[in-house]
């Protein structure tokens, strides 16, 4: 019994980790390509948050599972192998059963696999736990990407489109703000949310280095 | 000549690739602290993502002939991965002093969007061998614009202004970014939807 107390404290505290303390855009500043480029309508959001959690879940359970025959020398390129493996996957399902939403990420699906969270994952937790955490972690990873995604896009949707997936929300006479749709609304959109975030999980940074 | 002369121009400024396609931002945060490491990290970005945009143009016209373009992510990024490690063997032994000034921002670039996104976008827009070059030289000088006058702009800040805390650091360095991003887009106009 006590067992599976230690095992569901560490899986939630796993879980909750990912998404508030640890969320990999807020606090560590990475993938944040993918964060702003697709972020202009919720759908392409969630599209491209199922498939990054997809691709850190399915590389984590890989690695994790060979973590012991790796030679540490060649490891960047092992994960490099079996990320694009699962990106190239994830690119053919989407061509074959979601090609608007394939259209509408374009070159981006591709990227996943420089998205930065998802090599870290690999180096700092699945080289060196089991599977199961892994997995958790990955997943966990994962939904702090997608919440934050989701979040910037209905922003960026809701001022832009007067619309949130799609479904008229403004009045009619809603005066859209074409800058939200494009690069610039997105940096401002996400600076001011990772400001209060931050604010939210008391995380600072220290003095900037200025040598 | 004048198709050249145009791909060149735009993706410096109007087609930006850091500014107005996003790309490489995590490298461009996070190096853009101060003027030095940010030049250092531009001047490896432009070798990295000429050499390889000139050498991924011909790979692809091989799968294309053997039919194995579904493969071309994997190959891509394996031919990145071979020709940061090959630079940075060859710098280390034959001009060391380079390899001091930046050889320690190479195996960073394996991971920076840029130099895949250029190779993804050649293939999307049927560049030929002169055009694909081109782009690849114009995108990497763009970049490096980019980190160049965001490291000079939070370099300032970091130093003379009050900032609320939560903001300083990567937050502030988004609202910059947006700024910027919102003069380059400037050149071409705001009617694009």
């Amino acid at each position: 019994m006590r067992l599976i107390r230690v095992k569901y404290t560490k899986w939630y505290n796993i879980l909750k980790d990912g998404i508030s303390r640890n969320n990999p855009i807020v606090v560590a500043v990475l993938g944040i390509c993918s964060a702003l480029a697709v972020t202009n309508k919720v759908e392409n959001a969630i599209a491209m948050g199922l498939g990054v959690t997809f691709v850190i879940m399915a590389s984590s359970l890989t690695i994790s599972l060979i973590r012991n025959i790796i030679p540490q020398k060649v490891r960047m390129v092992t994960y490099m192998v079996i990320i694009s493996t699962y990106v190239i996957s994830v690119q053919a399902v989407l061509q074959a059963f979601f090609m608007p939403i394939a259209d509408a990420l374009g070159a981006y699906v591709g990227l996943i696999i420089t998205n930065c969270i998802v090599m870290g994952r690999q180096e700092a937790y699945a080289v060196k736990n089991p599977v199961k955490y892994s997995i958790v972690d990955g997943f966990a990873s994962g939904m702090g990407y997608t919440f934050v995604l989701v979040v910037v896009a209905a922003i960026r949707e809701i001022l832009a489109f007067g619309t949130l997936l799609n479904v008229q929300i403004m009045s009619v006479t809603w005066e859209r703000w074409v800058v939200m749709a494009m690069a610039p609304g997105g940096f401002f959109v996400l600076g001011l949310l990772i400001w209060g975030m931050r604010e939210l999980i008391k995380y600072y940074e220290g003095q900037e280095q200025t040598s | 000549m004048k198709n050249i002369i145009e791909i060149i121009i735009s993706t410096m400024t109007s087609q930006n690739i850091a500014l107005v396609y996003i790309l490489g931002m995590c490298p461009l945060i996070a190096i853009s602290t101060n003027v030095k490491n940010a030049k250092g990290m531009g001047i490896a970005v432009v070798f990295v993502v000429t050499l390889t945009g000139i050498i991924n143009w011909p790979i692809y016209e091989l799968l294309k002939t053997t039919g194995t373009t579904n493969l071309s992510l994997l190959v891509f990024i394996i031919t990145i991965a071979a020709t940061v490690q090959f630079l940075e063997m060859f710098l280390a032994k034959f001009s060391p002093k380079l390899y001091n000034s930046f050889g320690i921002y190479l195996p960073l670039i394996t991971v920076n969007c840029v130099v895949l996104a250029v190779s993804i976008f050649f293939v999307n827009r049927d560049y030929n061998f002169i055009e694909t070059a081109a782009f690849s030289f114009g995108s990497s000088i763009g970049w490096m614009l980019a980190i160049i006058l965001l490291a000079g702009i939070r370099q300032k800040i970091s130093k003379n202004s009050y900032l609320p805390k939560g903001l300083s650091g990567k937050a502030i360095a988004f609202i910059i970014l947006g700024i910027l991003s919102l003069a380059f887009i400037g050149f071409t106009g705001l009617s694009i939807f």
